[in-house]
């Protein structure tokens, strides 16, 4: 078998020893620990970023209770009994995402939320950053690989469609989530490294014609969009505090709760979308780095899931759930230090919010229970 | 399991554990990318950074905008901008930071009247969502006095500055302001509306007229600048610096001789006139009267004055050319005609005989015409000319409710025509259906002869009737009713032009016969030149010819009034005057809408006036051309 499956550390070993509490309940201790590393490490950075809440903590703290039970539920799911359930789960997202658009809720002219009587309020684009990679690989597995052109139209038209209704609530943190994890699919199926190279170079060269058809303030928006900077007083004004915040962290930070940048108010959204300016500020270089290890840690134990699956479809979900987790990642910390525009995509298990964490968990989840339906080995 | 399809599947798999090794490649390599931005932020340019987080005395500063300014037709400067001085805190700023701010206002207390009113709204502004280190006004409009005593004792306040800033001044103030409208301080509702970014160093907002109506245009773009300051706040160094964008120049169709003109003929009255050119639809005056002055609510209008004003009895703070809604009275009648006419239900030659009433069956009810034993034998062009009662009482009995409400309404009564006054109102045009709404009752015959008279439960504004004046001067030709004539000197001639949503406008009037409206047209020429014309008094003596139509509008009942004052009330009964017209009659500059209210009938007390106005906008403000017009009273 490929190489990728014997890096993956014997986990049989301890299983010779009798099936210990982790297999009964299906779950990687490898990735719970990282997991609790990350979060503990997140609710630490979120107490200062939150003013010494220990209301605010105390409150993500049940969060996470809550989306640890989700993921133990949702570990204990055979994926390939349920499978023929998906396409339903997609329609029913799909509609979801229509009703919000037009009986949605919410605030700063973006309109997200859904309320139903009777149940809490919910974002149903989070319920789609799970149903659409399910529902790419569920059409892909079933289909030659590598694919067929037709096929990967049809699976783009199948990604497209949920990120478009996202994209105009607006959401574009989780329309570009949602449009990376079903790339991600249809890359892992086996897509021809010319289909590849072709729809980038139609993107590359389709760029400089949207440019021109634009209408001057369009244009504007998106120059603001791309370069924050040049709007200090709206846009520009988080990414400069923010940059200000990191860079006069340095090496070793300024130390827990010593953070002048956030404590003095300069920086927006602390506990959010901003929070690793908080880490950077107090922990500095080393305390970043500790995290992004702890999070290297996490892709490294995804990617061996799917090296080690045998099934098409837990192959190509497990590669993309973990490489989603990879672009919240990057996006957040690429936003937060000024490299990318921003968007609204939290840093995973360390931002404050409930439903971030319940969708991250259940996609951790997912690749749990693929994990512990491998193939074992003789 | 055949070899070629396993063969198939071990490549599968080979090429799927390719791919995740290029991804671990692509997330490192990434990885590596974050890292190095952090090492370049937090090693690299960590000096400068710290610099920046350690220094507070660099500061963001945004930079108003100077308001756009408002011309009239002529480049008569309507409302401009003057330097005010304001007195503002930087609470981060305060000896004691914000715990002290209640020492500092005692003390400052000492170098300038500072009121509980003034700290009130300060605190107030204070606890707005605010960026830190910005300034939070306390007074407006120091004066030099002031301004010296702060200036001398600036060294006892770090963080109190003295700010100078550009404010709104309409120099000529009363008379102007129900067409202009005017600007006030930001308050807490305009907060929750405005931009908060493009409005962070603004702090009036319009708020009534084409203030309010142009705000976007008149307010500009904010700029913004960086500034070194040392602790007490004084500006030691502009570091860099974005202008702001001004706001757009707005000329507006309005002659402010005119303007000047009609307040001056309401003054002492209540009432209103609104002037129109024909030939463009903009508006030439558009005044109401009693009036107030707009600078008071620039700077902060005192509660005493504010309250003086909402209480008075004349509203003053109404403004009644747009909003007064008034029966139209006889100013309808040329419409009545036309829609019996044109909708074929009577020929152009009926005529009645007139025996000063009307009766819906044989012994009921009497409808009085206004001349008591009657007109004679009665036509159209007379029924126009001396304003005939029993004729309309008789064609409206005929038309019943369609045809009436339908004309009028193409003439633009029961709907805001007016494109850019967002204070106009619709008034009332009494359909079937509005009835069965707002009354619960079917249409009578009853409803249709006061319809016919313009009384019952039609009403208009002065602005529509303006507007219905235009539009019989046009022959049925609309044009949109509009103030402003040109933004940064590119004509407007619709508001879409600049992006702004047009008002529904009705369709020209396309009449079956065009030679009908010579009929109406000679008729109400006739009413201002005639032997025997309602407005012959007012349109005698003048080198042109002009088309008018008097009303006299019955006012049924009033607001009781609290004090019993006998004279008062009995002023209150009597009757509204009201005329529409235009000049000249062939080629028409100036179309008319004239309402004062107890005025008595619209001949004595409207017409005169909109001849002043004609004689003004056709012979200039130095015409010698003044007699036949006699006051009357």
């Amino acid at each position: 078998m490929a190489d990728f499956q014997r890096w993956a550390p014997d986990a049989q070993r301890h299983l010779r020893q009798g099936p210990g509490l982790w297999v009964k309940l299906r779950l990687d201790p490898f990735l719970l620990v990282l997991l609790f590393a990350i979060m503990s490490f997140g609710l630490l950075v979120l107490y200062s970023g939150s003013g010494s809440s220990e209301a605010a903590v105390q409150k993500q703290l049940v969060r996470y209770g809550i989306a640890l039970l989700g993921m133990v539920v949702i570990t204990q799911i055979n994926l390939r009994n349920v499978q023929r359930w998906i396409p339903l789960l997609y329609i029913a997202g799909l509609l979801l995402l229509v009703a919000v658009l037009l009986f949605g809720v919410g605030a700063k002219g973006a309109q997200r939320w859904l309320e139903i009587p009777g149940l809490p309020r919910f974002q149903p684009s989070e319920i789609m950053k799970l149903v659409v990679p399910l529902t790419i690989s569920w059409y892909l597995a079933s289909r030659p690989r590598p694919p067929h052109l037709i096929h990967v139209l049809v699976a783009v038209v199948l990604v497209s469609l949920p990120v478009l209704l996202i994209a105009k609530q607006p959401d574009l943190g989780t329309a570009l989530l949602i449009a990376s994890s079903g790339a991600f699919v249809i890359f892992f199926a086996g897509l021809l490294w010319r289909y590849l190279i072709a729809a980038i170079a139609l993107g590359a060269a389709g760029l400089p014609l949207l440019w021109m058809g634009m209408r001057e303030y369009q244009k504007q928006r998106v120059i603001t969009f791309l370069d924050p900077e040049s709007d200090p007083l709206g846009a520009g004004w988080n990414i400069i505090q923010s940059k200000i915040a990191i860079g006069s962290g340095g090496i070793d930070g300024k130390g827990w709760l010593q953070g002048t940048q956030s404590h003095l108010d300069f920086l927006p959204e602390t506990h959010t979308d901003f929070i690793v300016a908080v880490l950077a500020e107090e922990f500095g270089l080393i305390g970043v780095c500790v995290l992004l290890a702890l999070y290297l840690l996490v892709l490294i134990r995804g990617l061996m899931i799917a090296g080690s699956a045998s099934h098409p479809f837990d192959r190509m979900l497990a590669a993309s759930l973990t490489l989603t987790f990879f672009v919240y990642v990057v996006v957040n910390i690429g936003m937060v230090s000024g490299l990318l525009p921003v968007v609204g995509v939290p840093l995973p298990l360390v931002s404050y919010g409930g439903t971030a964490a319940v969708t991250l968990m259940a996609s951790l989840g997912l690749l749990m229970s693929i994990h512990a339906r491998r193939p074992q080995r003789t | 399991m055949p070899w070629s399809k396993m063969d198939t599947q071990r490549q599968e798999v080979s090429q799927f554990t390719a791919r995740l090794w290029w991804s671990l490649l692509l997330i490192i390599i990434i990885f590596a990318g974050l890292v190095s931005r952090l090492v370049y932020l937090q090693v690299w340019e960590h000096e400068r950074y710290v610099t920046e987080s350690d220094d507070n005395r660099q500061q963001l500063q945004a930079i108003a905008p100077t308001r756009g300014l408002i011309y009239d037709t002529n480049g008569t400067l309507l409302a401009g901008n003057r330097a005010s001085h304001s007195l503002t805190l930087v609470p981060e700023q305060l000896a004691g930071g914000r715990r002290g701010i209640d020492d500092v206002l005692a003390q400052l207390a000492q170098v300038v009247t500072i009121d509980q009113n003034d700290i009130k709204r300060f605190k107030r502004r204070l606890n707005q969502p605010r960026r830190p280190f910005s300034p939070v006004a306390l007074r407006f409009q120091l004066n030099a006095t002031e301004i010296a005593q702060i200036t001398v004792n600036q060294h006892r306040f770090s963080g109190v500055r003295i700010v100078p800033e550009l404010v709104r001044f309409y120099p000529l103030d009363q008379g102007f302001v129900h067409a202009l409208g005017y600007v006030g301080r930001i308050n807490d509702r305009d907060l929750a509306k405005l931009d908060s970014i493009n409005y962070s160093a603004t702090h009036h907002v319009g708020k009534l007229g084409i203030e309010r109506f142009y705000e976007t245009e008149l307010h500009g773009t904010v700029g913004h600048q960086t500034v070194e300051t040392n602790a007490r706040g004084r500006v030691l160094q502009v570091l860099d610096r974005l202008e702001p964008v001004p706001g757009k120049d707005i000329t507006l169709f309005l002659d402010a001789q005119l303007q000047q003109a009609a307040a001056k003929l309401l003054e002492g009255k209540r009432g209103a006139i609104v002037a129109i050119d024909p030939k463009t639809g903009g508006v030439l005056a558009m005044a109401s009267a009693p009036s107030y002055g707009a600078n008071q609510f620039v700077t902060g209008i005192s509660n005493a004055n504010y309250q003086a004003l909402r209480n008075s009895d004349d509203l003053p703070l109404f403004n009644r050319a747009l909003r007064g809604r008034y029966p139209p009275a006889s100013t309808v009648k040329p419409v009545i005609a036309i829609a019996g006419m044109d909708s074929g239900i009577i020929s152009r030659k009926y005529s009645i005989w007139d025996p000063g009433f009307y009766q819906l069956t044989e012994g009921g009810r009497l409808y009085r015409d206004w001349k008591e034993g009657g007109h004679g034998r009665v036509d159209m062009h007379k029924s126009i000319v001396e304003s005939v009662d029993t004729y309309y009482y008789a064609i409206s009995h005929l038309m019943g409710n369609d045809p009436m409400t339908k004309y009028l309404a193409q003439f633009g009564l029961g709907q805001v025509t007016i494109a850019d006054q967002p204070e106009a109102t619709k008034a009332v045009l009494p359909t079937k259906e509005w009835k069965r709404i707002h009354r619960s009752a079917s249409w009578f015959p009853g409803d249709s002869l006061n319809l016919g008279i313009g009384q019952g439960f039609l009403s208009a504004t002065p602005t529509q009737l303006a507007t219905m004046a235009m539009v019989l001067a046009n022959k049925g030709e609309w044009r949109q009713i509009r103030m402003i004539k040109s933004m940064d000197a590119l004509p407007v001639e619709k508001v879409s032009d600049i992006g702004r949503k047009d008002p529904n406008q009705p369709n020209n009037v396309e009449l079956t016969r065009t030679s009908d409206w010579n009929i109406i047209h000679s008729a109400m020429i006739d009413v201002m030149h005639g032997k025997k014309g309602t407005g012959r008094r007012s349109g005698a003596k003048s080198s042109y010819k002009m088309a008018g139509k008097t009303g006299t509008a019955q006012v049924l009942g009033i607001k009781q009034d609290s004090t019993y004052d006998a004279a008062k009330i009995a002023e209150r009964f009597r009757d509204h005057g009201l005329y529409i017209g235009w000049a000249p009659a062939k080629d028409p500059v100036i179309a008319i809408a004239v309402i004062i209210e107890n005025g008595g009938g619209g001949s004595s007390a409207a017409a005169p006036l909109a001849r002043k106005l004609f004689d003004m906008r056709i012979l200039g403000v130095n015409s010698k051309d003044k007699a036949g017009v006699k006051n009357d009273g």
